[in-house]
């Protein structure tokens, strides 16, 4: 097995750990995504509140949601890891430097824009994933059947102006993540083609629009329902 | 033209190095920026001063020996070599700072002269076909198509100049060594090794410390040769695979 590691570990490597991590995130936020357009559906939070239970309940889920978790800490432990490595590449700088004039601003920072990610997961996970699965839960009943209220815990929260422009600022930074990230990717895992990568690279930039956008959008509908 | 240039001076690999200034006048916009410098060292030499010391060789862009860090980029604004940069690329008056290379792999010798050697050591690790194939064999005698020859001979018209480390934000040496390895495994001669000269060359780059890929491309966009980001795919490809069916456990 020793070859696993020897492969793992080389420079090619955790790129590969990055990009399949990263690529498995991006599928991710399609799934949040969808679940989290529901809380614009005009009926209470009734939508949210049984889709939001069935997800909790399925066992399937359940263990995505475990794996989930273990992606975005290997994704953050190997981007502290290749971020350090490539630091020390070049331990003297240069006086003057015009990297504008070769790369993107976004591929240049993908450390600083993934750590301010993860300063927004993790304020994320504490504010909506632990106080659905822990907190003080408000209970609402639809047919017959009681469920936690999470509608209720979230238009709170999106009732608070801070709290909708740290949303909002977060996934201008996802934006700008993505829209280097997600070509990157597929270079990475070695697809790079005349014919498919300008489409990868069309994609790439309408993923990284068009998903922090709608994502953004509920807190700002739902700060403005509020008031 | 007159020109004032911040120029990195450092005598000895362990001397930590500075930048001195000096003034330069009479500079003629076709003069080449390596011409530009004799001039500052013959300057220098007149005042019993120790010349600037940089590399060169062909002087025509063939031989990837001329560096240098002009203003921020490698071989300065255009995307060419140093000794095929021209002084009309420059106004009167302008400040240029030249700098070496900056790599850990990259070591200084003296001031803008840096080691290469560690490009030399990744080709000795693998970077070759082992048995010799004979002469150059007779047309259509093996059939390549002609999409293939080209794509294997923008790869071998990488210099070694070491450009795309120096652009590179992480000291990256993944594009020379992708365009080592696809000259070489796009050809019938080549291919046979392929698996076991990627597992090497890779290795022997990690060993010497190269940074890692972080796909800014800005290696490709500096590069005198204009090597392809594709080749850096087909690096990986060509690892990846070689990792999960080559017998080195
Ligand atoms: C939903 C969240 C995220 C998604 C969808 C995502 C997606 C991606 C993708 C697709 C890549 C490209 C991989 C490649 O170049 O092969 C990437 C790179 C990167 N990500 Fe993330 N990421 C996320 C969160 C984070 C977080 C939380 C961090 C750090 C704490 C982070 C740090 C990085 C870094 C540093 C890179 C560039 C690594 C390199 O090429 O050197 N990302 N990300
Ligand atoms: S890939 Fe381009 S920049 Fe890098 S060594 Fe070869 S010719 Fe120079
Ligand atoms: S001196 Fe040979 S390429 Fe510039």
């Amino acid at each position: 097995m020793s070859w696993v590691f020897k492969t793992l570990n080389s420079t090619l490597g955790k790129k590969l750990l990055m990009a399949l991590t990263g690529l498995f995130l991006i599928l991710f936020l399609v799934v949040h995504l969808a679940g989290n357009l529901q809380l614009l559906i005009p009926d209470g939070g009734k939508s949210f509140n049984i889709y939001a239970e069935t997800m909790a309940s399925n066992p399937l889920i359940r263990i995505v949601g475990i794996v989930n978790f273990g992606f975005i800490a290997l994704h953050a432990i190997y981007s502290a890891i290749l971020t350090r490595y490539n630091k020390k590449s070049r331990p003297v700088g240069y006086a003057v430097t015009k990297s504008s004039a070769n790369s993107t601003w976004s591929s240049r920072n993908m450390g600083i824009l993934g750590s301010l990610i993860l300063i927004f997961i993790l304020i994320h996970l504490r504010g909506f994933w632990y106080e659905f699965k822990f907190g003080e839960m408000p209970y609402v009943t639809y047919d017959g059947v009681t469920y936690k209220d999470g509608f209720a815990i979230v238009s709170a929260a999106f009732g608070n102006i801070i709290y909708v422009i740290f949303y909002v600022f977060s996934m201008a930074v996802l934006a700008f993540h993505l829209s280097h990230g997600f070509s990157s990717a597929f270079q990475t895992l070695g697809v790079n083609h005349k014919k498919y990568t300008p489409f990868i690279q069309k994609l790439g930039i309408g993923f990284a629009i068009i998903v922090p956008a709608l994502f953004a959008l509920i807190p700002i509908v739902m700060f403005l329902q509020s008031n | 033209m007159n020109l004032t240039l911040k120029v990195w001076r450092q005598r000895n690999p362990s001397e930590k190095g500075g930048f001195k200034t000096y003034k330069i006048s009479g500079i003629s916009a076709d003069m080449s920026f390596l011409e530009m410098l004799d001039v500052l060292n013959e300057d220098l030499s007149d005042k019993g001063e120790d010349p600037v010391h940089f590399d060169h060789d062909c002087r025509e862009g063939i031989c990837g020996m001329c560096s240098l860090y002009i203003n921020g980029q490698p071989h300065g604004p255009h995307q060419t070599t140093t000794c095929q940069l021209h002084m009309r690329s420059f106004k009167d008056g302008d400040t240029i700072t030249i700098e070496p290379w900056r790599a850990n792999a990259f070591p200084i010798v003296k001031d803008l002269v840096v080691d290469r050697s560690s490009f030399d050591r990744i080709i000795q690790s693998g970077g070759y076909v082992s048995v010799n194939t004979g002469g150059v064999p007779d047309a259509n005698e093996i059939p390549i198509p002609k999409v293939i020859a080209d794509e294997s001979f923008d790869a071998a018209t990488c210099i070694g100049c070491g450009a795309c480390v120096a652009a590179c934000k992480n000291a990256s040496a993944m594009l020379f060594v992708s365009a080592k390895i696809s000259q070489l495994a796009l050809l019938p001669q080549g291919k046979v090794e392929k698996r076991e000269r990627a597992e090497k060359m890779v290795a022997q780059m990690d060993k010497e410390g190269f940074g890692a890929c972080t796909n800014t491309g800005a290696c490709s966009a500096e590069c005198p040769k204009e090597i392809k980001l594709s080749n850096i795919a087909r690096m990986n490809r060509e690892y990846f695979s070689a990792s999960l069916s080559t017998e080195n456990v």
